[in-house]
This record gives C-alpha cells, structure tokens and sequence, in this order.
C-alpha cells in the first residue's frame, strides 16, 4: 500500500461513515422518516437499508479498481490489471 | 415443538462432515510448518480466501439469529445485517493492507510490528482469547439448536458433536483445512440461500387462520369492553351465548394473574368442566369493544413436567405440542393468495398486508411453576417492514433518551467490531501481498452484503411460512425451508451446521495461535521450535475446544444473535483503539497500547456483567437492579479505549520515540 491508496481508503471510509451515521441517526431520532414510501413502492426503511449494503460494495469495488490502476500503472504491470478485471465480473452475485 | 429427524436429514449431515473431515485429512499433509499452521503459508488464492472471509464471518448468528430476529420481529433483525456489514468498509478501507504488511501470524504481530513488547503481546493474546471465547459461546450454543430437531439428539450431544468435529478439523490442518471448510461453507450458504429466497418469491403470500398443522386459531367476540380486569361477569355471559361455549367458566385473575403484564392483557378460558383450562389475550378493537384471541401456553411444574396448551407435553409427532405459527391474516384487496412475487413487490404486498406475530410473556407463580403464554398480536405490515418491534430496539419508538443510547450504542459495536475480530484479521496472513489482502476482502464484502440482502427474504418469508417454533427463534430458518420441502430442509440445516463448523474453527485457530504464538513464544519468552510451536497449538486448540464444548451446554436458551453482540463490544473496545491508533498515530507508546486494550476489555465486558439484559436473562435477578444505566457498552467503552491510548501514551512519551506511525514505518514489502 502506498500513501495514495492509504488516502483514498480514508475518503472513501468517511464517505460511507456518512451514510452510516446518517441513517442510524435517523432511526434513532426521527423514526417516522423510514415509513415514507419511496421509489419503487418500497418504505425507506427497507431501500436504504439495501442502499447501504449495496452502497459498501460499490465503494469497496471503486477502491478495489483505483488501486488496482495505481499498482498497474507502477511496477507491477499488467498482471494486476488482468485479476482486477476478473474482479468486477467474478463477484457480481 | 416436537421434532422427528428425518433419514435424509441424517444422510445429509453425514455427508456434509465427511466432506469436511475429508478436506481436513488431505489437507492435513500439507501443513507440518508454523507458517502452514497458522497461516496457510500465505498461498491462498485471494478469490478463495474472499469467499472464505464470508465462510469465517457468516457465523451461526446471522444465519439462525437475524432470520429468527426478523421472523419474530420484522424489520429489526436487518438492523443486525446491515451493520455487520458496515463494520467491513472499517476492514478494506482501514486495516486490511497494514494487518497484512506488518504482521506474521496474529493480530498481536500487527499491533507489535513497532515496539517489540512483551506487554502488548501479553495483553493483545489475552484479549484475543477472551473475543474468542466469547464469540464461541453463541456458535456452539447454535450447534446445539441445530442438532437437535435435525437428528433427535439432545442439545449437548449436539455441542460435542460440532466441538469434536471442530477440533478434528483444526488439529488436522490448521489454517489450510479451516480456510477449504470455509470456503465452502460460505458457498454452500450464499447459494442455497438464495435458493431459498427464490422458493419464497415463487411461492408468495397466502392469507391462513393458523399454522402448518391445520390448527385453527379461533377468535371470540366482539365483547363489551372490560371495565374491571378482575370482574368478568358480564364476559361469562357474553362467552355463554356463544354455539359451544354454554358452560364457560372465567377463571378469577389470582396470584401471578392478577399482577403485570398478565392483568388486563390474559383471561383464562375453561369451557367446560372436565374441559383443560386455556388462555386467551385480550385485544381492543376500534369500536372500543374487546376481542379475545387463541394464545398458547408452555406450563413447567416446579419439578419439571411440561404441560402445553392444558395437556402433557408429548414426545412423538401426533402427541401434544404447542403448534407451529406464522401467518397472514389480510393480504392487498382482500385476496387470498398472491402467487409468484417479484424481489419489489414481496415488499409492496407485505406493507399492506396484516401479519400475527407472536410475543410472549413469562409467569412464575409463587408454586415455584413457569407459565410462557405465546400470544397473537395482529400487526400491520408496515410496521413489521419498520424498526423498533424488538424490545432491544425500542430506543427507535420511544422518547426515553437511554433507550437512544442503547440503540446508538449497538450500532457502533456492530460497526467497530467487525474490523477487530482476532478470528477474521487472522485470515490476512493467508494471502501472498497487500493487494490480494484487499481484493479478498472486496471478495468478501460482496458475497457477505449478498447474503444480507437475502436474509430479510428469508425472516420475513419465515415469519409467514406457518412453521415457526414459538419457544425457539433460532430455528427460524431452517424450519422456513421445512415449510417447502423436506429435502430442502435437510440440506439447510446440514448447511446451518457446516456453518457452525466454519467460524468455530476460525476462532479455534485464532485462540490457539495467541496461546502459542503471542502468550507462550513472545510473551514468557518460551523458545519453540517449529514443529513445538505447532504441537503446543494442536494442544492449545484442543483446551480451547474443550471450554468452549463446556461453555456451549452452559449457555443453552440464548438468542444466538444476541450473545454476538456481547463478542463484537468487546473486541471493539479492546481491540480496535489499539489497532486504529497503533497504524495511524505517532504519538502512540507501548504502555498506551497496554492499557487501551486491558482498559477496553475490562471496561467492555464489566458494563455487559452488570447490565440489565444479564441481570434478567443470566442471573435471573431484576433488570431494573442493573448497575449500569443501559447494557450495550460500545458507546462508552470504545471512546473510552481511544482516550485511555491517547491519555498514557502523552504521559509515557520519551523524547525522540514514535515519531512514526507502523504504517510510515515499515517498508512496503515490493
């Protein structure tokens, strides 16, 4: 790890805090929020509790392709860049 | 209820463990080094070890405990979901690559890599054991439930069989056999959840008036409103012009009747003389009128006879039993039955819908006898598709600011947790490099995040399934996949176990590796060869495997889920301050790390012994006698663990010392 990835890993960590934070303060504070119907029919309770796990994945993929470009465009060359694709398409459930 | 094993559920256990011992025994060639031992000796592919993290980190708690939570409570038990998942962004984003780049075998390495301390070892191997330990009681505890309705045997017969299999897999092996059963734990279980979900979806909602055993739960009324809970002649009356009911009898409220919660909420039915006597719930209707509505009743006599529903417990399918639950009163426009649903629109239908769930209250009447009367409380599905049903979670509907704390509280354990469980930060050592660290953990986020959306299909398809177990929450899920077939039933529970196998071993090997590799090595200072280290492990696993056998038959009735929630507070409080501080804060000194961490654990795990949830479900005393204002510690323990680092380490700071962090520090192995 290099301090660029070490850097991107805290912006995208305190990106997600946000997010995290933001929700738990709603439940906690302002309940009532998550019984609105939002898009799809669905209350946002349930969207954006599927928000956040999708959302964790998200950032965990862009950090995972970010990274993987640094180390590629450095020293360890093509090989990286070839698992990485193989990354954004093995793990799509 | 009464559970009969079924062949090919045997069949299929059998299998599944003969697979795993299988993978042990090949496998068990191939580790004879320390470095193999502990550590896989650093070869597993990242692809493989991502799935295994899942396989690691999907404990029997989130499969059996959250879908029990949500089948007994709605949306609730998602909660559990959603920050087990979070407290990974904490893992990729925070600890993975230092974790790898600095240590060897345990988390201690890591936290160590800059002082070379035997105090940090010492007290980052102790705080790993007790994590462990802590998190093993829950899993074997799950062993236990599975075991019994699954092959008929006793729930300690149950916790041997997975602390015995466990401790074969470990010993054989070590890291490499643990990481190959994880593996394929993890995908065994994401795939056949998914399975699940889709027979849910297919299958959709159907409107029912009781269970799947074809009892049907009756509903008398309207009645006139109860002035006086004790005075109930006008309700004989009433009750006596009912078709079959002429020779009612009201029981008068007495004794534990006529105290909270059951005055005002119970009245006890005898509709004949020679007839049992039966409870019923009291429920208010809109019009201001009372309806009384078919509740269930577990009766233990002082020496221990087991009496349901006003007859002798049974023993064989057909006898006596209290009856399987979980069903939709009202669906969308009055249908009856839905059909095959979309991911969305199971959601759309269920927020219209009106679900029985199922509370209970706990009676002990001054015989020394414990009535658990299970009652129906109609609930409107939105309110199930929200938070806040959950006693633990009542900080969400109530104004009481403790309750918020408590809730906060939770959230922030579940977040900081994950990053600082011994037995997952051990899985980084088993990779080659920084980048498969990370890859694998992406690896593990998506396969992990998958099976958490698929959990709230899962609860919530339980809780409508007409299966469900009122005494035991935890068999939830398996019992969901009974209500579609029994071969599928079979498979989970086979999968349920194997899932108990994975992260007890995990944790197996992560205790022994601070036994032998922080405590005895580093910490006294004992030389060990290569081939003693891995000797004093096989025997430090086999202890730890005993304790927890022992630990597991002790703790028998808890909400598996909810003993989670203990492990992750204190490996948060204990072990995160440390870790975060150590890899990213010059200032830190030893003794700060010393003391954090003994601070954090000590603190953590005395908030959880003194709290409310302890005093009433493990000492039995009152809860309102808890010394501490509410029982999850995270809130307080964990800034605590912060403070305590910062704070010794200002005093203890030499000149010219910690003028870098471990991660500036340590050269990048490239």
């Amino acid at each position: 790890m290099n301090s660029r990835s070490q850097r991107l890993g805290f912006w995208l960590f305190g990106a997600y805090l946000v997010l995290y934070v933001s929700y738990v303060l709603v439940m906690a504070f302002d309940a009532d929020q998550l019984k609105v119907i939002g898009p799809g029919g669905i209350n946002l309770a349930v969207s954006v509790g599927f928000g956040l796990i999708i959302a964790a994945f998200l950032l965990a993929l862009l950090y995972g392709w970010l990274c993987g470009r640094d180390e590629a465009s450095g020293h360890e060359g093509l090989d990286l860049r070839q698992e990485k694709d193989r990354d954004s398409t093995g793990d799509a459930p | 209820m009464i559970y009969e094993p079924s062949s090919f559920a045997i069949f299929a256990f059998f299998v599944f463990v003969g697979i795993t011992l299988g993978i042990s025994f090949y496998m068990g060639r191939q580790a004879k080094s320390s470095q193999g031992y502990f550590a896989a000796h650093g070869q597993i592919p990242w692809f493989v070890n991502g799935v295994a993290f899942a396989g690691d980190y999907l404990s029997a708690a989130s499969f059996l405990g959250i879908c029990g939570m949500i089948a007994f409570n709605g949306y609730d038990g998602f909660l559990y979901s959603i920050g087990y998942l979070a407290g990974w962004i904490v893992a990729l984003f925070v600890v993975a690559e230092p974790m790898k780049r600095l240590g060897k075998f345990t988390f201690a390495d890591a936290l160590d890599a800059r002082f070379q301390s035997r105090g940090i070892k010492l007290a980052a191997g102790i705080s790993t054991l007790a994590v462990s330990v802590f998190y093993l009681i829950p899993q074997m505890v799950g062993a236990g439930v599975l075991v019994q309705p699954l092959l008929g045997f006793p729930h300690w017969l149950g916790v041997v069989l997975v602390g015995t299999t466990v401790i074969l897999i470990v010993v054989l092996a070590g890291m490499v056999s643990t990481t190959w059963v994880q593996f394929l734990k993890g995908s065994l279980l994401v795939i056949f959840s998914a399975v699940l979900t889709v027979l849910i979806l297919a299958r959709g909602f159907q409107v029912a008036d009781g269970g799947a055993d074809g009892h049907q739960l009756q509903q008398l009324g309207p009645f006139a409103a109860l002035e006086d809970p004790g005075n109930h002649a006008l309700l004989t009356q009433e009750l006596s012009e009912i078709d079959g009911w002429k020779q009612v009898a009201v029981l008068p409220p007495e004794g534990a009747w006529k105290e909270e919660p059951a005055v005002g909420l119970f009245v006890r039915l005898k509709p004949g003389p020679d007839v049992p006597e039966r409870i019923w719930s009291i429920s208010s209707r809109e019009d201001g009128q009372i309806q009384l509505n078919e509740a269930q009743q577990l009766h233990t006599t002082a020496d221990g006879e087991v009496w349901v529903n006003g007859e002798r417990k049974g023993t064989k399918k057909g006898e006596p039993e209290l009856h399987p639950v979980g069903h939709l009163i009202a669906l969308p426009g009055g249908a009856q039955k839905t059909g095959a649903l979309g991911p969305l629109e199971f959601f759309r239908t269920l927020e219209k819908s009106e679900v029985v769930l199922w509370p209970n209250e706990k009676l002990e009447h001054a015989d020394g006898s414990v009535t658990i009367v299970y009652y129906q409380k109609p609930t409107p599905g939105n309110e199930i598709l929200q938070p806040g049903i959950h006693p633990r979670f009542k900080g969400i509907q109530s104004d009481e600011p403790l309750d918020k704390l408590n809730l906060l509280s939770l959230m922030l354990a579940l977040f900081c947790g994950t990053a600082s469980l011994p037995h997952i930060l051990i899985r980084y050592y088993t990779v080659k490099n920084e980048a498969a660290a990370r890859k694998s953990t992406i690896v593990g986020i998506a396969t992990i995040g998958f099976f958490y959306v698929l959990t709230l299909y899962m609860g919530l398809g339980a809780m409508t399934s007409g299966t469900l177990d009122v005494t035991n929450s935890n068999m939830s899920a398996p019992l969901l996949a009974f209500s579609i077939g029994e071969w599928l039933f079979a498979v989970i529970s086979a999968i349920a176990f194997t899932t108990v196998l994975g992260t007890v071993s995990g944790l197996i090997l992560a205790s022994s590796g601070a036994v032998t590799h922080d405590l005895i090595s580093n910490a006294l200072g004992i030389e060990l060869s290569d081939q003693q280290q891995v000797r004093v492990a096989k025997i430090a696993s086999v202890v730890v495997g005993i304790v927890a056998i022992l630990l597991g038959i002790l703790f028998e009735g808890f909400n598996v889920s909810y003993l989670v929630g203990w492990a992750f507070s204190v490996a948060a409080s204990a072990n995160l301050p440390a870790l975060v501080m150590c890899l990213f804060w010059r200032g830190t000194t030893r003794q700060g790390v010393v003391a954090s961490i003994v601070v954090g654990m000590t603190s953590s795990l005395a908030w959880i012994l003194l709290s409310a949830d302890t005093f009433s479900k493990v000492y039995g005393l009152s809860a309102s006698d808890a010394l501490v204002p509410f029982s999850q510690p995270g809130i307080v323990t964990i800034p605590l663990g912060f403070l305590t680092l910062v704070g010794v380490s200002l005093l203890t700071k030499s000149v010219g010392s910690g003028s870098r962090t471990s991660v500036q520090m340590e050269n990048p192995d490239e």
